[in-house]
């Protein structure tokens, strides 16, 4: 399939980025998207040109590394799909793809489409962890979980860190990571004693990060690959009101 | 006695202190909850509820201009010569301020997390969020000037008098009758009461989000939102039709 190509280039954090268009000839549609753009970089790099710079790393839809803003979506135009796990069946020959970095204030752009998330491991540093080592797993039954709290707090786990959501926002905000984060742990018995200190905590790094407010749009789960929950965001403001209210 | 160290942590909190005075504990912890985005999305979300019990009453007061002249006027005189008037002024005036202010520092600061205007982006598609979501901050701001015309019209009006069962008052409903005979007063007045409809479409739901009370479970919550303003918003967009059409006599 032939495609055409506008692609956001830019050569570091402080210079001005610009779209470039390109065109792949005969790239295939059993291809990935990443796949398709490493095909257009082998074709750049026998060009002489530079390639074009991306984020990936397990390409199975697990790792998070993957972003781009695809035709204004982040990962792309499928729901729940990371942007490894689309393919390019799901585009028409003859299209026209314009392809951007996340953009937001706390993911500067480190070049061309990759940006610096690092201040999503930030979040995670200020309190996204259980401090106490409990050791080898126990037995399964001393521990008892409810069913509907168990697949909760597994549905909450599934977020892969990648910020889409922050890209889709119009305010940039994070709280659909951070949710994700704190509900997996607030659920279950093991994050339950540092509960309201990590919800503060992940919230203050978060708001220093300069990350948005929440304007409850939705934009968030519409894009979030994993499919994570507005459920969430609420347990967060919960979480927030019991910490200030009960420790 | 003893040293004093304080041992806070990232979100200025107290930490590992026996002996803390329970005063100063408790004004940290306001401190750090009304200090974060999401303790001031809840103040955001608590005031505009106020907000929106607000209008909720204005609009059922009003649908005594259905019952007539004297009915109206003797709910306004009622109204006004209580003097927990002033209290109830002075309330809704701090749930105004504090709505309005809060949520004019958020959006600065979310424009200023987003280094590129959403529509300078070549391609946005806006992933599901709705008119009325993207656009609250416009929205409020109008309605902000669209009250303060109506104060102007209405409570600072001009004053006609009238007698109810003997009992001297103002003629409000005189002033109400006048005023949307006027094509281009009413036309505007509905367009106004567009605007407080998409408003509270958003802002009422998002309310619970804010306070922590949405969940996927609670279907009707969700739609609490569209509900309240049909309500609110029909409400105000029949009492001006009414008026206009058979209020001139
Ligand atoms: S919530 Fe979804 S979109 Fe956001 S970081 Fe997690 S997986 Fe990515
Ligand atoms: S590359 Fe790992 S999730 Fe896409």
């Amino acid at each position: 399939m032939k495609l055409h190509l506008k692609i956001w280039r830019q050569k570091g954090p402080q210079e001005a980025g610009s779209f470039k268009d390109y065109s792949v000839d005969n790239a295939s549609e059993h291809m990935s998207f990443l796949e398709m753009l490493d095909f257009l970089n082998t074709s750049l790099v026998q060009k002489g040109e530079e390639a074009v710079q991306f984020d990936h790393d397990c390409r199975e839809g697990i790792c998070g590394s993957c972003s781009l803003v695809i035709n204004g979506n982040p990962h792309g135009p499928e729901t729940g799909t990371a942007t490894c796990q689309l393919h390019m069946r799901k585009f028409k020959d003859g299209d026209t793809i314009v392809i951007e970095p996340f953009r937001a204030k706390a993911f500067p752009v480190i070049r061309d489409l990759s940006v610096n998330r690092t201040a999503f491991d930030r979040i995670m540093e200020a309190g996204g962890f259980c401090s106490v080592n409990t050791g080898n797993a126990p037995e399964a039954n001393a521990i008892l979980i409810g069913k509907e709290t168990a697949e909760k707090a597994m549905d909450s786990a599934a977020c892969i860190g990648c910020g889409a959501c922050v890209a889709a926002c119009k305010n940039a905000s994070a709280m659909l990571f951070v949710s994700a984060k704190v509900s997996q742990l607030a659920l279950l018995p093991q994050g339950n004693p540092e509960r309201g200190r990590r919800v503060r905590n992940m919230v203050a790094q978060m708001d220093q990060e300069m990350f948005g407010a929440c304007s409850n749009t939705g934009s968030c789960e519409a894009a979030c690959p994993k499919e994570i929950k507005l459920e969430n965001i609420a347990r967060l403001n919960r979480e927030m009101v019991r910490a200030a209210w009960v420790e | 006695m003893g040293l004093e160290i304080e041992f806070k942590d990232l979100s200025g909190y107290p930490i590992g202190q026996s002996n803390w005075k329970q005063a100063s504990y408790t004004m940290m912890k306001c401190k750090s909850f009304l200090g974060s985005s999401v303790g001031q999305k809840f103040l955001v979300a608590i005031t505009g509820l106020g907000l929106s019990g607000f209008v909720l009453t204005h609009m059922l007061g009003n649908l005594l201009l259905f019952v007539g002249p004297d009915a109206y006027n003797l709910y306004g005189h009622k109204l006004t010569s209580t003097p927990l008037i002033y209290i109830a002024e002075v309330g809704l005036i701090v749930l105004f301020l504090t709505h309005f202010g809060l949520t004019m520092k958020l959006t600065r600061e979310n424009r200023a997390s987003r280094p590129v205007a959403p529509n300078q982006l070549p391609s946005n598609v806006v992933k599901r969020a709705s008119f009325a979501s993207r656009t609250m901050a416009l929205s409020g701001l109008m309605i902000l000037a669209f009250a303060v015309l109506h104060l102007v019209t209405f409570k600072f009006g001009t004053y006609y008098e009238t007698t109810v069962d003997g009992v001297p008052m103002r003629d409000l409903y005189r002033l109400v009758a006048e005023e949307f005979q006027k094509e281009w007063y009413t036309a505007f007045y509905l367009v106004c009461m567009v605007i407080l409809f998409t408003h509270l479409s958003h802002g009422f739901t998002a309310a619970f989000q804010s306070l922590g009370l949405q969940s996927s479970r609670n279907k009707l919550l969700k739609r609490s939102g569209f509900i309240f303003a049909v309500l609110v918003g029909g409400g105000f967009f029949i009492q001006p039709l009414y008026m206009y059409f058979w209020g001139g006599n």
